[in-house]
């Protein structure tokens, strides 16, 4: 068979269902392969390349699979390098097959020809360059295997031009181990034996919850572990929906945005207990004043996460599907309900001063914090929310509900605006019995917007809560509180979006006033296809409590 | 942080671009490679780099930990300078007649136990093996004489450990593979 049908095999091989992609010159053999595979392998033409590796992104996060976009050279492979990036720092499994010209001319400057290998080097887990058409099945097998083992990531493999029309003899193997590849390592039951040891004689514990949890799928592990020994738990906003909002030992959210409690409470602690997250800067702020009476124990699969931004006293090196279980089979049953509740105290504190007056405001203005409020009741306990990058992004993160796991799209680690339109896209393909409930500020809606197209073209009924308040709102904030409000270029003079969505043959709504909110959420929620909801919350909003960038955790900001 | 002289000798697949990979991760964090040697190990198939830098020891661990992230790199070695054997060449190109018109350098390349290369009517080429330290020695004495050219490889190195770390670690590898099977 030709290589580009070589790549459609290869993909339905290793469980491939959905695609994301935008046709071009240098991967058109592969579409025209993918042409006689309509049933066995269903592909999402998006508007833009961004819009396709996004959707992939939502695709993976919210299944455990591996997301695969498919897009062609030159422009096409560089307007994809935005998504890999993001999935990189966020550990999403996705493996983006790229076109190339041909072989002959690689390196001539030829039409639509970039160094795409060069230029995605530092932002996937591996990439390949395919010239020959019998590589290709080894390449993809293996792109799969580094995709989704060990610590998740993005592979790429750009395959030319010739390389895709050439024929072969097709044979098919996947791969199970490549001998310089160590993605999980072997467990040490010194290390969970030390761990235990400091665990049993804390005083004053706090686990951190990751993604690690999700993307191991150690939900049940997390909440075995949590039972018995008692801990206060507080997640990062990657480990989001890892366990119940309503969970009794939930304290809340880390990092910048964070909630009160496990912020200001981290250097008191005597002993922090780290599961599947990486220490990222939004999450420790001043690195010098950043736990500072505790040990730390930190649960990880990455061996170069150990000691990188803060030093383990007893690294718990493994998968935590495996590490979570011994360790609580190893530690005697705990309760700390006395250093729980010191958390429930600043919980009030932070209901008083903010939380009361976000959800419930006495301003006339709306606040994104009451509307998400609102729109989280009225979806199902299973609703899945997306997030584009911002201020409602953090206020989404604090006010959404969350009872089962995979249950929040966010750009983390990148922080990608335009990020949540096609994620959300991708979101409901993968769980399409799940409602999908997209926060986008209107700054970041018009960066992806003409994936409008995809939801329409597709039918992907999505549910798209605006949030406008005609500002690039986080940047704004920032401007008032450090830079005395001077609004540079954070002004937005927005189009008429109810125009747009109903050129886009979407249902839409905008609503201006509190009284009108309930009704639009509860159509917006009935309505049997895509939505948007537009909302018009007020100008200057603030999101608070805030650890300013380079303060200590110990200095979060009420106001 | 104490800045020390560490050498990095890393081992991988023998597959096109691991050099970028590798240097990458030195230049994310500002550091200077000062040398760089590339070339097949005693095991075929498998390359060998050893690179020479300045740091401290934490932050060359976390080097050593993101270079071996990289999938076709199989394992980085953090060695300081007690716990190796290096060498490195220099070459150094003098006119045959500053060599012809006294004995300095003659009485350099005896003293310096540096050798004669290549003579012609033009040119001598002078080679010497030895440290850094000695081969910049040597430099800085004939110079005086004038040195037309001068170069120098990088810095190969063995460890004095007794047994070899690769084949420790393949061999674990290998026995990893079968437990899969």
């Amino acid at each position: 068979m030709t290589g580009a049908e070589a790549v459609v095999r290869s993909l339905l091989n290793e469980g491939t269902e959905i695609l994301f992609g935008y046709p071009g010159g240098a991967i058109m053999p592969v579409y025209d392969a993918l042409y006689s595979f309509q049933k066995e392998l269903h592909h999402v033409l998006a508007r833009h390349e961004q819009g396709a590796v996004h959707a992939a992104q939502g695709y993976a996060r919210v299944t455990g699979r591996v997301g695969v976009a498919i897009v062609t050279s030159g422009p096409g492979a560089t307007n994809a390098v935005t998504g890999i990036a993001d999935a990189m720092m966020d550990s999403t499994p996705l493996v983006i097959i790229s076109g190339q010209v041909g072989s002959a001319l690689l390196g001539s400057d030829a039409f639509q020809e970039t160094d795409v290998v060069g230029v995605t080097q530092p932002i996937t887990k591996w990439n390949f360059q395919v010239k020959k058409a019998e590589d290709i099945p080894y390449a993809i097998a293996r792109a799969f295997y580094i995709a989704r083992s060990g610590r998740p990531g993005p592979v790429l493999i750009d395959i030319t031009k010739d390389a895709q029309f050439a024929s072969f003899d097709y044979h098919y193997e996947p791969v199970r181990f490549i001998r310089s590849y160590r993605p999980t390592p072997k467990v040490e039951p010194e290390q969970i034996k030390a761990a235990a040891r400091l665990i049993n004689f804390a005083r004053k514990p706090l686990a951190l919850v990751g993604q690690g949890v999700i993307l191991g799928n150690a939900e049940q592990e997390l909440l075995d572990f949590l039972k018995k020994s008692g801990v206060p738990a507080a997640w990062t906003l990657l480990g989001l929906s890892a366990m119940p909002s309503d969970h009794p030992q939930n304290v809340g959210m880390l990092g910048m945005h964070g909630n009160y409690g496990p912020n200001i409470k981290t250097n008191d602690a005597d002993l922090i207990i780290a599961i599947g997250m990486r220490f990222d800067d939004r999450v420790t702020g001043d690195l010098k004043n950043y736990a500072t009476n505790a040990k730390v124990v930190h649960l990880e699969i990455d061996e170069a996460e150990i000691n990188k931004n803060v030093h383990a006293d007893v690294p718990v090196l493994g998968d935590v599907k495996q590490t979570l279980p011994l360790l609580t089979e190893t530690i005697s049953q705990g309760d700390h309900s006395a250093w729980m509740e010191e958390f429930r105290a600043c919980d009030r504190i932070e209901h008083e001063r903010i939380i009361r007056e976000e959800l419930a405001p006495s301003k006339k203005g709306m606040t994104m914090g009451e509307v998400i409020h609102k729109a989280s009741k009225a979806f199902n306990d299973d609703a899945i929310m997306v997030t584009d990058v911002g201020q409602h992004q953090m206020m989404a993160s604090r006010y959404f509900r969350f009872k089962q796991t995979r249950s929040v799209v966010t750009s983390g680690g990148l922080g990608t605006m335009g990020f949540g339109l096609p994620a959300a896209m991708g979101a409901k393909l993968g769980a399409p019995q799940r409602q999908v409930c997209l926060f986008v500020g209107d700054g970041g809606f018009q960066m992806t917007i003409q994936e409008l197209g995809t939801i329409f073209q597709s039918k992907i009924p999505v549910k798209i809560v605006l949030l406008n308040n005609n500002f690039l709102g986080m940047v704004r904030q920032w401007q008032e509180l450090f830079f005395d409000s001077r609004y540079a270029s954070t002004e937005l003079i927005n189009p008429d979006f109810q125009t747009i969505a109903k050129g886009y043959h979407i249902e839409t709504v905008k609503v201006t006033e509190r009284e009108e909110l309930d009704q639009a959420i509860a159509k917006m929620v009935a309505h049997e296809g895509a939505y948007l909801l537009e909302v018009v919350v007020e100008k200057e909003g603030n999101v608070f409590p805030m650890v300013p960038a380079g303060a200590s955790v110990s200095d979060i900001r009420l106001e | 942080m104490m800045q020390q002289e560490f050498t990095l000798s890393i081992f991988s697949e023998n597959h096109v671009g691991l050099l970028n990979q590798i240097t990458t991760v030195f230049t994310r964090r500002n550091l200077n490679i000062e040398s760089l040697v590339t070339s097949e190990s005693a095991i075929a198939g498998i390359h060998k780099f050893t690179i020479v830098v300045f740091s401290s020891r934490e932050e060359i661990e976390k080097v050593a930990r993101q270079i071996e992230k990289r999938i076709d790199v199989i394992k980085a070695f953090v060695l300081t300078e007690d716990e190796i054997i290096h060498q490195e060449i220099a070459l150094y190109k003098v006119p045959t007649r500053t060599l012809l018109n006294g004995n300095e350098i003659e009485k350099l390349v005896r003293q310096y136990g540096a050798r004669i290369l290549e003579i012609t009517e033009e040119y001598t080429v002078i080679e010497k093996t030895g440290h850094h330290k000695e081969t910049q020695e040597l430099f800085d004495k004939m110079d005086q004489y004038g040195v037309v050219q001068f170069t120098r490889s990088g810095r190969i190195a063995v460890t004095k450990a007794k047994a070899e770390l690769l084949d420790n670690y393949l061999r674990k590898a290998e026995l990893d593979k079968q437990e899969l099977n």
